[in-house]
């Protein structure tokens, strides 16, 4: 620690920062605005002027930026000097000469670090005569308004996009004055983490397109610490509500997890809550509307039946799954997830057991110095991961600054001086996958292969002899070498896999952690990621052999009558013809769901249940991390909590129902941790959801009635419908919005952490279930001899449109295709079709479109099946491993009438892939 | 002698003021009356008198207000709630503007808020009802087709953000829009 004195106080700050940094750690106002916590200094708009004295006697001193100057002992510095104060207003006005006057008229108004810096630094009135310099604005297109008059060029935009997201279609175009930042040519911003431009920008230039069509400023809305369901990551979000419809979604920083930045699904997908095809109401059979009441008579006489059996949900909450088990019984409570994805499921949880691993936080996966990914698409699948992994590759360039000692803060020259090294990134993949620009190591196979060569790569890392029969199609023993020696050289090595890459993936993934594990010391980081919220807390809750299958069979034997559905579409679990023959089978078929699918379509008695913002609830990501999410609004309508439709209302509250859980199931058993401490309220008084400048109050409802009702009482949860309430500052865990005196914007969040990229002032991060006390082993491996005929069949992953949810959001179906098949150019050829055409896979009436991509493997079929909610779609389980495609001479008429069209498959655009 | 002065103050302090006082309120009958016949005899209104509140129009005859949101949050009483929404082209009008007049005090926060001088309080002052419900105005109630008392303010002709009829460059003291594909300096 370094002993600074600022302004005649001593303060011990860390010498390996930046003064800025350190400054705001210390809760110093200095302003501030190319300077981000993740991304470093590069002093390029010279607003954090600080005063620097040689020594004691010094009374002149030099002014110096404080991001671009090293905290040095003994030190003596000033903020609030006179002369610094005058340069930093003069900067702020120079900055000002050519932003316009928009603020009313501007999305960023309420909530914008330049309003913050303007005041902060005391400009007032433009004094410079001369004309503003103006510019036209681009689409960019459905997530985020451009509107680049307001730009300040202080790059952060394109350090975030271009150097931290690694995007390619946003530059800094033009000089001087007309710096422009924006694409080459009008489109859509490509990059998957477009959306934290809107945060990035400290102006308004780059604004939420979707909250901008039902916009309400900062301080309208209802907000509530939430986290997010669209992937396993379990980011943490903060929802807006305004006239009961969830407004937006920004990023809510959790040191561990998300950091400052969450995916584009994440951001927009949320979007589904106000979607048209949500159920507001209980229908029976009829698909008519019937009474809350009715609808629960009709369930408690169902309930009554002996054996009746619940299928659980990988999306809905721990609650949800928990109430439903109880209601039916453990013996009778199956899985949400299709068989495989089950088995894959159990494979994860017992690797999360297993002390030869350690399974990262997205801050670790960050510090991983070499990074192995196994048949995953982690873009597509847990994108936030894919952000992480981004940043690890930099962690030689890093490793090379402090060697030259140069500050790893020092953003472009740490840049410059590693240039394009990168720490080994090996991707085994079948086809392209979006992180291809930043791998060392790159193995494109069919899926068999692919899984033969990661067989193999185990026996070289366990040092064993490999059999080099496949040399000629796999990667070359130097190239396994290599990857070997990179994973075991690595002072933080990690392997990435997914249930996507298939159950053998998972086996083989597991091995190489444990052939790893056993030449070091320590546990290994072992990523598996699931592909739904509460993938891996639904699993821990189904009894073992409760697969879905299993339910299946049961239903068919005749034994069952009746199941209950928990927000589940089944038509995605299983091939179809299983679904319809048990649906058939079965008299009452209860769904409780909040989106219209398929299985609600098929039920006999629907009961609406709220969506993630309209529930207190919580969800467990990959790393077995259990979180608490907080209800942002009441939904409005006859919806309930599921777990409200199925265990008694009156004697439940969600943490009740938390405290249940933990008792009955002992992997649960820290679930209560989860919930906020009883102390950390500010003399009990609950914690408002609504800001204290909520505007409106006494006329939001006076059109319907004059006579405004009472407030809505919280009687479940520790906060409040209104803004009656203390922030609780020190357990900021129930922060949802961040907000200091001066600081109005997200960037407002240094004043709640421990310090800059520090955890929050005592907020908590979640609570790890399990608890790793096995001992694991390696699995037996069966890879599939080539015997049969046709191609290789692998599941394409999209981040618009894989997830069931989020297809319902109006701004991410203008980013969906429609489901496609996509083949070599080779493949192409064999079969004799062209990209457009149609095809069908033999012996189904599934037809698609093809897509022709360079990098597909020969003897390949990427499939993607589509969304159920726009476009054309289908079951993917309904078509075999491997298939014979069949050139269709004119699409059908279905088709034809429900087309999204494949523009939007960025993948190729990227990397030259298309054919 | 003491006795003379005593009975001189008495006199003094309470015959004379009681018979002046007698005598000034019997003048009143000759005085012209303070008391008007409203409704049939109008007061005169200062203009800067803070009354009923109107949204205005700008000299193009275009809504001022961009739902800006300023005044709802400016209101101490909290009795203006609107939405905003824009025109296809982008311009940023309220979808719904409503002022709860049983809630309002008049105080005029909303009027200094606004930076586009789209609300103004006017003099009219004749506002009550007999049912609460209609005291509830919306934007049809409010919007008038005059710029009320700011007769040149016209915020989209300052504002940098392009609106039909005004694109980039073209607003007061703007230059024309840059070409980035230029190396002129």
């Amino acid at each position: 620690m370094a002993k600074v004195t600022i302004d005649g106080v001593i303060y011990e700050l860390n010498p390996e920062n930046n003064l800025l940094q350190e400054c705001l750690s210390q809760g110093l106002d200095v302003p501030y605005f190319c300077w981000h916590p993740c991304m470093g200094s590069v002093g390029a708009c010279r607003q954090c002027a600080v005063k620097q004295y040689r020594d004691e006697n010094d009374t002149k001193g030099t002014i110096v930026m404080a991001c671009m100057t090293p905290v040095s002992d003994g030190a003596i510095l000033s903020v609030d000097d006179e002369q610094t104060k005058a340069f930093r207003a003069g900067v702020i006005e120079s900055l000002m000469t050519s932003h316009p006057h928009d603020c009313p008229v501007c999305e960023e108004g309420g909530e914008c670090h330049l309003q913050d810096m303007t005041q902060m630094s005391g400009h007032n009135y433009r004094r410079h005569d001369k004309k503003k310099v103006t510019h036209h604005n681009q689409y960019l297109g459905p997530f985020i308004s451009h509107e680049m008059n307001r730009c300040i060029t202080c790059y952060r935009c394109v350090r975030y996009y271009d150097d931290y997201a690694g995007g390619t279609d946003l530059s800094a175009q033009a000089s001087h004055h007309h710096t422009y930042f924006g694409r080459f040519e009008e489109g859509t911003l490509e990059n998957e983490f477009s959306g934290n431009l809107v945060e990035v920008c400290p102006t308004g230039v780059f604004t939420d397109k979707t909250f901008s069509e039902n916009y309400t400023r900062k301080w309208d809305l209802q907000v509530a610490p939430s986290v997010c369901v669209g992937c396993s990551v379990g980011c943490n979000i903060t929802p807006g509500e305004r006239y009961g419809t969830l407004r937006r979604v920004v990023n809510r920083y959790n040191d561990e997890i998300n950091g400052y930045f969450i995916c584009d699904r994440g951001r927009f997908g949320a979007h589904y809550v106000n979607s048209e095809s949500r159920i507001r109401g209980a229908k029976d059979a009829s698909g008519l509307s019937i009474a809350v009441g009715d609808a629960e008579a009709k369930l408690g006489v169902v309930m009554q039946e002996e054996n009746v059996i619940g299928i659980g949900s990988p999306r809905a909450s721990n609650e949800a799954n928990f109430a439903l088990r109880s209601r039916v019984g453990a013996e009778n409570f199956y899985s949400g997830h299709s068989d495989d994805e089950h088995a894959a499921l159990e494979i994860i949880i017992s690797a999360l057991r297993d002390e030869a691993f350690h399974c990262p936080s997205i801050r670790e996966i960050e510090n991983a110095d070499a990074v192995l990914l196994l048949g995953i698409d982690v873009t597509n699948v847990a994108s936030r991961v894919a952000l992480a992994l981004r940043q690890s590759v930099r962690n030689l360039s890093k490793n090379l600054a402090q060697e030259s000692r140069i500050p790893v803060w020092q953003d472009s020259a740490v840049r410059e001086l590693a240039q394009d090294q990168l720490s080994p990134l090996a991707i085994f993949s079948v086809g392209a996958t979006r992180l291809d620009d930043v791998a060392t190591f790159k193995v494109n196979l069919a899926p068999d292969e692919l899984l033969k060569a990661a067989v193999q790569l185990d026996s070289v890392i366990s040092g064993e002899s490999v059999d080099g029969s496949h040399a000629d199609i796999g990667p070359t023993p130097k190239c396994l070498n290599q990857i070997s020696e990179a994973l075991l050289g690595a002072s933080n090595p990690l392997i990435v896999c997914g249930t996507s890459a298939g159950v053998e993936m998972l086996r083989v993934a597991t091995n190489i952690g444990h052939s790893i594990r056993a030449q070091r010391d320590v546990a290994v980081d072992l990523a598996l990621l699931p592909t739904e919220g509460n993938s891996v807390g639904h699993a821990l809750m189904v009894r073992e052999g409760n697969t879905l299958g299993e339910a299946f069979e049961r239903i068919a034997k005749n034994s069952i009558k009746s199941a209950l559905i928990l927000e589940n579409d089944l038509y995605n679990r299983a091939p179809s013809a299983k679904v319809i023959a048990a649906f058939e089978s079965l008299e009452n078929r209860i769904v409780i769901d909040h989106i219209e699918t398929k299985t609600t379509q098929a039920s006999t008695l629907l009961l609406p249940s709220t969506a993630f913002s309209e529930h207190e609830a919580t969800f467990v990501n990959y790393e077995g991390r259990a979180q608490l999410s907080f209800q942002v609004n009441d939904c409005g309508t006859s919806a309930k909590a599921a777990w409200r439709w199925l265990l008694d209302e009156e004697s439940h509250s969600p943490d009740s129902v938390i405290s249940k859980c933990s008792e009955d199931i002992s992997d649960f058993s820290k679930l209560t941790e989860c919930l906020p401490k009883a102390g950390s309220l500010v003399a009990g008084m609950k914690v408002p959801r609504q800001s204290h400048r909520y505007s409106g109050r006494t006329a939001m409802s006076a059109k319907a009635n004059v006579h405004e009702g009472k407030q809505a009482v919280d009687k479940d949860s520790v906060m409040s419908f209104s803004m009656e309430g203390v922030y609780p500052q020190k357990d900021a865990s129930i922060l949802a919005s961040p907000w200091a005196p001066s600081w109005t914007s997200n960037q407002s969040i240094s004043k709640f952490q421990s310090e800059v990229n520090g955890a929050l002032k005592q907020g908590q991060s979640g609570v790890h279930l399990l608890s790793r006390c096995n001992k694991g082993f390696k699995y037996k491996v069966e890879v599939p001899e080539k015997t049969i005929q046709g191609l290789q069949i692998f599941p394409a992953q999209h981040i618009f449109g894989s997830e069931e949810l989020s297809g319902h959001a109006p701004p991410i179906q203008e980013r969906m295709t429609d489901a496609y098949a996509a083949i070599s150019p080779k493949t192409a050829s064999e079969i004799g079709v062209d990209a457009g055409d149609f095809v069908r896979f033999r012996g189904s009436e599934i037809c698609v479109e093809v897509s022709i991509r360079v990098l597909v493997p020969d003897a390949v079929v990427l499939v993607y099946p589509g969304n159920r909610a726009a476009g054309v779609h289908f079951n993917f389980r309904d078509i075999g491993r491997s298939q014979i495609l069949e050139r269709v001479e004119t699409a059908p008429e279905k088709i034809a009438s429900t087309r999204l069209g494949l523009s939007q498959l960025l993948v190729n655009d990227l990397f030259g892939e298309r054919g | 002698m003491a006795t003379f002065f005593k009975l001189v103050l008495l006199v003094k302090d309470t015959l004379i003021s009681q018979v002046v006082s007698l005598w000034k309120v019997f003048m009143h009958l000759f005085v012209e009356t303070d008391t008007v016949q409203y409704p049939e005899q109008q007061p005169h209104m200062f203009s800067r008198w803070r009354g009923r509140i109107i949204l205005t129009r700008d000299p193009d005859g275009e809504e001022r207000c961009v739902a800006c949101n300023l005044c709802a949050v400016a209101c101490p009483v909290d009795c203006i709630a609107l939405q905003k929404t824009e025109t296809e082209e982008g311009r940023w009008y309220p979808d719904f503007f409503r002022i709860n007049f049983s809630r309002c005090i008049m105080c005029g926060f909303c009027e200094e808020a606004c930076p586009t001088n789209a609300i103004q309080l006017t003099p009219d002052f004749e506002m009550a009802e007999y049912k609460r419900q209609d005291m509830v105005w919306e934007k049809e109630d409010l919007l008038i087709n005059g710029t009320g008392k700011y007769h040149e303010t016209n915020f989209y002709r300052i504002a940098g953000k392009a609106i039909p009829g005004k694109d980039k460059g073209e607003a007061r003291n703007e230059l024309p829009p840059v070409d980035t594909r230029s190396l002129l300096p």
